[in-house]
């Protein structure tokens, strides 16, 4: 059955309900007052130019991302309205929209701190204890990068491509997911890449082949590292 | 036989305002071409594998065939149940008198029917399509939203499909897809979807077969 979206959610033009400073943060997710709310860039919008430009930013940014934090606090809503009522099949509805807002929420914030300007660390290769790790699961970096431009290439659809830490194996891993499911469970997210066309489209349009090689120009190594080390 | 692209029965840019000729140029020579040549490629090298004996690598193409020449038939469709919004086909009471009463007795009347079908193109989670079809058996009409390029092929009859594909209406409307939604109503080619309902699924995939 197709999930329709509530109302709510749908009026995407609504600012993000912001306090004036995060009440927590959870794995590079914010709240406030126990509402999700749209991270800010630590880049500006136009600084991953020319890889990617800044009209397609703002959009992905302000427009995108905002429109999954506002379906993310609209299903956690109708789940509490639903737990309040002592209605289980109500908050069991709401899991696929749970799901993917959540799911897209988690995405991008973890997508914006794995990009930077050049000028920002972004781009060159991964160093140290990375690089090793690259090295030894993927034989070289250029193999890694080659393995996920496939999976890129390869999604029927919308969807992401990560490098990820399998937890209990210790081993990287290049995997796919479709839409906005996250990447939960053994697996660790420590890159990601996002393969909707929003997120290229309107300077690549149907060559998305191109955006996959120039994404690797303004790739945050030092955000991957650290997630690694973190995971590890 | 290998397929090839249907010509589109208009000009890129008849369809404007609505949907832009950029998009409709893209859309066609550029990503219908592109599932007519992965599914060209697909069935070939699938063929060799099983002429070969070898199901392992004719069952590996399966996914390829299934996404791409999905594509490649709900493309085909989709260009023939678009039209002018000058075109008298474009008039569902006059074009489409026969399906336009079965609408109107399934959902009351074509306005709830294109709300109904708009809450379902906008609830599509990524890419995919929406179609009104006619169901198996019993001739109903259904509403059926299918995942990234699957499509209409088991039985039901594809009567009208709406591309929710970002690369439909991107350069246009941007993140803004209900504007789409609600211009893409004024270019149905009501004409199309009447013969598709009164006749089946032989009259539906009639663009198909003409281009092999």
């Amino acid at each position: 059955m197709p999930i329709r979206l509530p109302t709510t959610s749908l009026r995407t033009a609504g600012q993000a309900v912001r306090g004036a400073r995060p009440a927590s943060v959870v794995g590079g997710i914010t709240f406030a007052r126990g509402k999700a709310t749209l991270p800010d860039l630590s880049y500006d919008y136009g600084a991953l130019e020319p890889f990617i430009s800044g009209k397609i930013m703002e959009l992905h940014h302000k427009g995108h991302h905002q429109t999954y934090v506002n379906g993310l606090n609209s299903a956690l809503e109708a789940i509490a309205d639903a737990k309040a009522k002592g209605n289980d099949m109500q908050a069991a509805a709401v899991a696929p929209l749970l799901n993917f807002h959540g799911g897209g929420h988690t995405n991008h914030t973890l997508f914006w701190e794995n990009l930077a300007p050049n000028n920002k660390g972004g781009g060159g290769e991964p160093e140290g204890s990375l690089k090793g790790a690259i090295e030894k699961d993927f034989g070289s970096f250029a193999t890694l990068k080659k393995q996920v431009n496939t999976a890129l290439a390869g999604i029927q659809g919308s969807g992401w491509v990560w490098l990820a830490l399998d937890k209990t194996a210790g081993t990287l891993q290049v995997i796919t997911r479709p839409n906005q499911d996250p990447v939960i469970g053994n697996m660790i997210p420590l890159l990601g890449i996002d393969a909707w066309e929003h997120a290229y489209y309107l300077q690549y349009q149907n060559r998305k082949a191109e955006y996959f090689e120039n994404i690797w120009n303004v790739v945050n190594w030092k955000t991957v590292a650290k997630r690694l080390e973190k995971a590890a | 036989m290998p397929y090839t692209l249907p010509k589109l029965p208009y000009a890129y840019d008849a369809l404007e305002p609505s949907i832009s000729k950029q998009i409709m140029e893209l859309h066609h020579s550029k990503h219908h071409q592109t599932y007519i040549t992965n599914l060209n490629k697909a069935l070939e090298t699938s063929a060799t594998a099983l002429s070969q004996g070898n199901l392992a690598d004719h069952a590996a193409q399966l996914s390829a065939i299934r996404f791409n020449g999905g594509g490649h038939i709900n493309h085909s469709l989709f260009w023939q149940n678009l039209c002018p919004a000058s075109s008298a086909d474009a008039k569902p009471e006059t074009a489409a008198p026969t399906l336009h009463a079965a609408i109107a007795s399934t959902w009351g009347s074509l306005d709830k029917f294109k709300a109904a079908f708009t809450a379902e193109l906008l609830g599509i989670q990524g890419s995919g399509w929406g179609w009104l079809v006619k169901e198996k058996g019993t001739g109903l009409l259904r509403i059926v939203t299918l995942a990234n390029q699957e499509a209409v092929v088991v039985g039901d009859t594809p009567i009208l499909g709406v591309d929710m594909w970002e690369h439909a209406y991107y350069l246009q409307y941007l993140n803004g897809k209900a504007a789409y939604v609600e211009n893409i109503w004024k270019i149905i080619n009501w004409k199309t979807c009447e013969a598709r309902f009164v006749g089946g699924r032989d009259d539906a995939f009639v663009a198909l077969k003409a281009n092999m």
